[in-house]
């Protein structure tokens, strides 16, 4: 069993992924931020590989991928970082990153590696459905890796049910259709959240796009089986003089 | 020389935007339902004889279509061959960018959608989409990277007078990569209301056949024009310069699949193909991802993508369209380029020796008729895709560095 089919299977509910950027605040503090998220009580780790052109993402995210292009992050140089990473992590880690430098880095050898390494999914905003069942569906899977796909309120209800039946792990509901790092209504959210669980779907379902704090991940975790948080974290990190204790900080006031 | 494939049709794409292996629709779930909605629609629509008819007379009284094809009997002379100028700098707003933006302003409207953004580099699409956008009483926002305003003031100025809000791009190198970037976050944060005018021959699909389609006008009318001056539809050559590739899509679309026609794509050579500072594409890039579509694209070895550069900014993409792409790998199209510095050239030679001045991304396609080794049977059109007004300090800058 996967180690987020696992872990979905202990905890159903208030489950907590949250999005750090490899390289970033330094090019060698990916490990270290993630050994906080993990300590101070994260369930998953979302780990964002920078893209010169991030479109699903918003200022935030995309100005820490910047800084960790510039601090030297490559796919390589994160597969090295990423080598001994299953000594100190055992919570699920996901990569989350755009088609085209995995494209260049072989897309095969990509999920090769990154099970390899230890990593247990993708999310890939880039990659749509028709390529994924035309081209690339196939290689993620007999890598053992699961993969997530992002569904929003505008989605039809028969692509939703394709969606999640494509997926692996847990579905990726993103709250309202925007980039990350917008503020939500959330009354819209937990409607949409609501006709969600009343399809019963296959997937676990994880929320994210303008989760930032304690109140927004209560209201999204009501109605669903948690959240991810993003922008929110990045920003604190981006202020951050010790990464531990920013990371404590941060989750303390989500989960309290 | 080009090499042709009969079983290909290289006009349309596959029913999920492909020509080749190029093309697609590579974008964010949050975007589907507009594109969707876009992908199932526009044939039909572009198809429709009501639809047919409200664009095509807009295109005659407002644009000023048929735009001339006109004989340049000194260039003709003195490259050695028959030289015909498609003459898109007459067009309203000076260029022929203004073909796609009155027929997607339309299919918008047609599409319920009160709102209108766009991206663009030197502010020519922009412009081209304020002014449909004042003609149809539609709120207008044209993203346009921080460093693209400083550089096209009059642009900037001339869509403010229109209507339009121009918000600057500032995020990764703050040009028209990341202005594209910007409206497609602007589209996924308001996709109900909201239609996106894509200025070239790129994008997610449908748009890349979408624009073709409109801006197909182009070798529409050269077909027409050519047998009444020739007594032939098709030229030997069709030539024009290629950035994201429309006004090439343009006049190439109605001999893409006429064999005897070679189709010449002009890319810019910036400092020099392999001067660090260059945007010829398809002689740099590598098969890749960029604001939704797959294609050739210039980028590290990470697959980050890199900052081209070109004099002339409607040339300045790090990618092409998918469209161009496939003619590229097919061999379909010939590819030559222009340096900055040969552009300028010829932009001077045209305007002194036929009374037109080009634009800069125009003027690359004149760059390469000394090179083409013609005969003087040959039958050439040149697209002059849009007038040089807008880069009056570019020329005014060289006139003063030559004295």
């Amino acid at each position: 069993m996967s180690r987020l089919s696992e872990l979905f299977e202990k905890q159903s509910k208030r489950v907590l992924n949250v999005y750090c950027t490899a390289g970033f605040p330094k090019l060698n503090s990916t490990l270290e931020v993630m050994g906080s998220l993990q300590s101070n009580g994260a369930n998953i780790i979302e780990l964002g590989m920078p893209y010169s052109d991030p479109l699903a993402d918003g200022e935030v995210i995309q100005s820490s991928g910047n800084v960790a292009l510039a601090n030297g992050m490559t796919i390589d140089t994160l597969f090295e970082q990423l080598a001994t990473m299953r000594n100190s992590i055992h919570i699920p880690v996901v990569l989350m990153g755009y088609m085209n430098p995995i494209l260049q880095y072989g897309f095969e050898a990509f999920c090769k590696k990154a099970k390899e390494v230890g990593v247990d999914g993708l999310i890939l905003p880039d990659l749509p459905l028709f390529e994924f069942e035309h081209l690339y569906g196939k290689t993620i899977k007999e890598n053992g890796l699961d993969f997530v796909f992002l569904v929003t309120p505008e989605t039809p209800e028969e692509r939703l049910r394709k969606l999640d039946s494509l997926s692996t792990g847990f579905l990726y509901a993103v709250s309202s259709s925007a980039t990350t790092g917008k503020d939500k209504d959330f009354s819209k959210v937990a409607v949409y959240l609501q006709r969600l669980q009343a399809m019963k779907l296959k997937n676990p379902v994880l929320v994210g796009f303008g989760i930032k704090d304690k109140e927004t991940f209560d209201a999204v975790a009501a109605y669903s089986n948690g959240a991810i948080i993003g922008s929110a974290y990045i920003n604190a990190l981006s202020k951050s003089v010790s990464i531990e204790e920013t990371t404590s900080q941060f989750l303390k006031s989500v989960l309290s | 020389m080009h090499s042709f494939n009969k079983s290909i049709n290289y006009q349309d794409p596959s029913a999920e935007g492909y020509y080749g292996d190029f093309g697609g629709a590579y974008i964010p779930e949050m975007l589907y339902g507009n594109v969707e909605t876009l992908k199932t629609q526009y044939l039909q629509i572009m198809q429709d004889p009501a639809f047919k008819a409200e664009v095509d007379a807009l295109l005659k009284d407002y644009v000023g279509r048929p735009t001339p094809l006109f004989l340049a009997e000194r260039l003709s002379k003195e490259i050695g061959a028959t030289i015909y100028l498609k003459r898109e700098d007459l067009c309203h707003t000076g260029a022929h960018k203004i073909n796609n933006t009155i027929g997607q302003i339309i299919l918008a409207q047609r599409l319920g959608k009160t709102k209108i953004i766009a991206e663009t580099g030197a502010g020519q699409h922009g412009v081209a989409t304020a002014t449909v956008c004042a003609l149809k009483g539609m709120e207008c926002v044209v993203y346009m990277g921080e460093k693209d305003i400083e550089r096209q003031a009059p642009n900037v100025a001339r869509m403010k007078m229109l209507g339009a809000t121009v918000v600057p791009a500032t995020s990764g190198s703050k040009t028209l990569k990341d202005a594209t970037n910007e409206a497609i976050r602007a589209w996924i944060n308001e996709p109900n209301e909201t239609h996106y005018i894509i200025g070239s021959v790129v994008g997610p699909h449908p748009y890349p056949d979408m624009v073709a389609r409109f801006q197909s006008v182009i070798s529409e009318e050269i077909r027409k024009q050519l047998k009444e001056k020739t007594g032939s539809e098709l030229p030997t050559h069709v030539v024009a310069c290629v950035g994201g590739g429309s006004n090439a899509a343009g006049a190439f679309y109605h001999f893409l699949n006429e064999e005897s026609v070679e189709l010449v794509a002009v890319e810019a050579a910036g400092y020099g193909v392999y001067s660090g500072m260059s945007a010829a594409t398809t002689q740099l890039g590598k098969p890749g991802i960029l604001h939704g579509s797959k294609s050739i694209l210039m980028q590290t070895p990470d697959g980050q993508v890199v900052e081209p550069h070109s004099i002339s900014a409607g040339l300045d993409y790090p990618g092409i369209g998918p469209l161009h792409a496939f003619l590229y790998e097919s061999k379909r199209g010939t590819f030559m380029s222009a340096t900055d510095e040969e552009a300028l050239e010829s932009a001077f030679h045209i305007s002194k020796i036929e009374g037109i001045i080009p634009a800069l991304e125009t003027a690359h396609a004149f760059s390469v008729l000394p090179k083409m080794n013609l005969k003087p049977t040959d039958v050439v059109v040149v697209c002059l895709s849009g007038r040089g007004d807008k880069d009056l300090a570019t020329y005014m800058q060289a006139m003063d560095l030559q004295k």
